[in-house]
């Protein structure tokens, strides 16, 4: 039984890694060299590295542009309210708001080149290929609808969260090894939210995209860190009683600490 | 040195927030606030989210009180019989605070009425706390005696019923200010997330006439009731307490609380008074620049919470 289910996992292994461009038959592999990063106590942001080929074979065409790669690394989903301050009555007051719903809470785009330099406009639409491109669904009356790549919202949206070093977009952080050989570094910076990540590895000859590829990966709190976490959320009560009794402990220490008369 | 929180997730550096709690802890021991509207920014400021940093400081204060008021209890410096009847005030006005509070978040305009609030409170209490403890301070200059205290003066309040001796403070007064009083406390701190003890004081030493010894004690009292309490009610509701940045913050705290208690102790009552009110005051400022000035950036963003 275990070995069918295995043997079942391999199967559809290998069907996920074959290549879904049309007539070309170069394949594209990755890895990642962390699947699983465990957040610490002393966990402030570290560097995952990818890396991973192309297979050419007999019935491959020759490419004359050489090949361009763009990885997209997209975290967990969230809902985010940005707001937009006025001047009201000599105050600055919030007056306008917008919800982007469900969109990635990390969002890294690394590339070999500038995106309009790997791809035309079309394909980088079709595709969503860099920043500029990914969907963010706003929250407009009952509908969930992107809007305008320029619309002052989404772009506040994406420089805040660039600034922030959550969402980036990286031009020149794929590099080739050999001509089939990739390396690249996805960053995550100290306040990477925890929970499930995709990686997408497109490959690109003559502005088309000729294989594909997906990996993940996923970040999770263990040990104290865990087991606080866990403690706040299912025995809460519990949770609020010893913070509030170390609270107490605390102070009635320090009092014994600190008597001098 | 860097830890990373578990709840806050973000990581810290431990000597950095400890001497955020430290110092926070002196002004509170010193004064018997319990610090809060300091705290609260200061967090903030440094990359803890606003929900998360309401919901720690009130431990940390919890801590930081408790430490205060046993020094205090040693120096019979706590009237212990006018805190349990401002708490039965309290209790009843944090309930209407958490209503408007909700009413409030419904219209959308919450940010906008915490900042006004504060801005309006602290700038007038802060002002008329200056004022007066300046006066004081000028009328002994000229070698008058200070009358802080006038044993036959009553004001209107002194003719209601329910009079209560609370021997402590040596006042005899009716027990409906003091509920007035306590039910204000606890509805601004439910709707502003503070101690309120920078309300109470001036109001106690104004209005009821406690002594200023004792009513830093006293102030100290409530302000552990109604922490230790809020502590609870944020880990049971929103499950943002962060144990770990409690702890640094409550040690930082409780040291610093210790030796603002002596401070305060070895202080004159209007300079203490003239100090406070300037601290009130500045913070009130420091919102209405935020109000006034053309923020660095017009947008902001913010995760939207209880998902």
């Amino acid at each position: 039984m275990r070995a069918r289910i295995s043997l079942a996992a391999c199967a559809l292994l290998v069907l996920c890694c074959v290549p879904s461009g049309p007539a070309a038959a170069e394949r594209i592999v990755a890895s990642v060299s962390n699947h699983r990063v465990r957040i610490t106590s002393s966990f402030t942001g570290l560097e995952l590295v990818l890396f991973g080929s192309v297979e050419r074979d007999g019935t491959s065409v020759p490419r004359h542009s050489g090949y361009d790669i763009v990885v997209t690394v997209t975290g967990p989903r969230e809902t985010v309210v940005t707001r937009r301050k006025e001047r009201v009555a000599g105050i600055w007051v919030n007056v306008e708001s917008r919800s982007f719903v469900d969109v990635p809470a990390y969002l890294a785009v690394l590339a070999t080149k500038p995106i309009d330099a790997i791809a035309g406009p079309e394909v980088a639409r079709r595709l969503r290929l860099g920043l500029a491109d990914t969907l963010l669904p706003q929250q407009i009356g009952a509908d969930l609808a992107d809007v305008v790549r320029d619309d002052p919202f989404r772009m506040a949206f994406l420089r805040l969260k660039s600034d922030r070093g959550l969402y980036l977009e990286a031009p020149n952080a794929v590099t080739f090894l050999t001509p089939t050989l990739y390396r690249t570094s996805i960053p995550l910076p100290a306040e990477v939210p925890i929970g499930e990540y995709d990686i997408d590895v497109k490959l690109f000859a003559d502005n088309m995209m000729v294989a594909r590829t997906s990996s993940a990966f996923e970040i999770i709190k263990v040990g104290f860190e865990q087991f606080v976490a866990t403690a706040a959320r299912d025995y809460s009560l519990l949770y609020g009683l010893s913070t509030a009794a170390m609270a107490l402990m605390t102070g009635w220490f320090a009092s014994i600490v600190f008597r001098r008369d | 040195m860097q830890i990373y929180l578990p709840i806050a997730d973000l990581p810290v550096n431990v000597f950095l927030v400890f001497a955020m709690g430290l110092a926070v802890g002196f002004i509170s021991g010193m004064f018997g606030i319990g610090g809060g509207f300091l705290m609260t920014p200061l967090l903030i400021f440094i990359g803890v989210s606003p929900a998360v940093s309401v919901a720690t400081v009130a431990s940390h204060i919890a801590a930081s009180s408790f430490s205060g008021v046993i020094t205090y209890w040693r120096r019979k410096a706590v009237d212990f019989a006018l805190a349990t009847m401002l708490l039965a005030g309290g209790f009843i006005g944090t309930g209407a605070g958490v209503w408007i509070f909700t009413v409030l978040r419904s219209i959308g305009q919450l940010d906008l009425a915490i900042a006004l609030s504060y801005v309006i409170l602290l700038s007038t209490v802060g002002g008329l706390m200056i004022a007066e403890s300046v006066r004081a301070i000028m009328r002994q200059r000229h070698g008058k005696p200070v009358e802080l205290r006038r044993p036959g003066s009553h004001t209107w309040f002194h003719g209601l019923p329910l009079k209560l001796r609370f021997k402590q403070s040596r006042i005899y007064v009716s027990a409906i200010p003091i509920w007035i009083i306590g039910f204000i406390i606890g509805f601004i701190g439910a709707v502003m997330g503070i101690g309120g003890g920078f309300l109470l004081v001036p109001m106690l030493i104004y209005f009821l006439r406690v002594p200023t010894s004792v009513v830093i004690g006293t102030s100290m009292v409530l302000t552990l009731v109604t922490m230790a309490s809020a502590t609870l009610l944020h880990a049971v509701t929103n499950h943002l307490v962060d144990a770990v940045l409690a702890l640094i913050l409550m040690i930082g705290g409780v040291i610093g609380a210790q030796f603002g208690a002596r401070a305060g102790q070895n202080m004159r009552g209007e300079r203490l008074r003239l100090l406070l009110g300037m601290l009130v005051l500045a913070v009130g400022l420091r919102f209405a620049i935020g109000l006034i000035l053309k923020p660095d950036d017009v947008f902001s963003i913010r995760l939207l919470e209880g998902e």
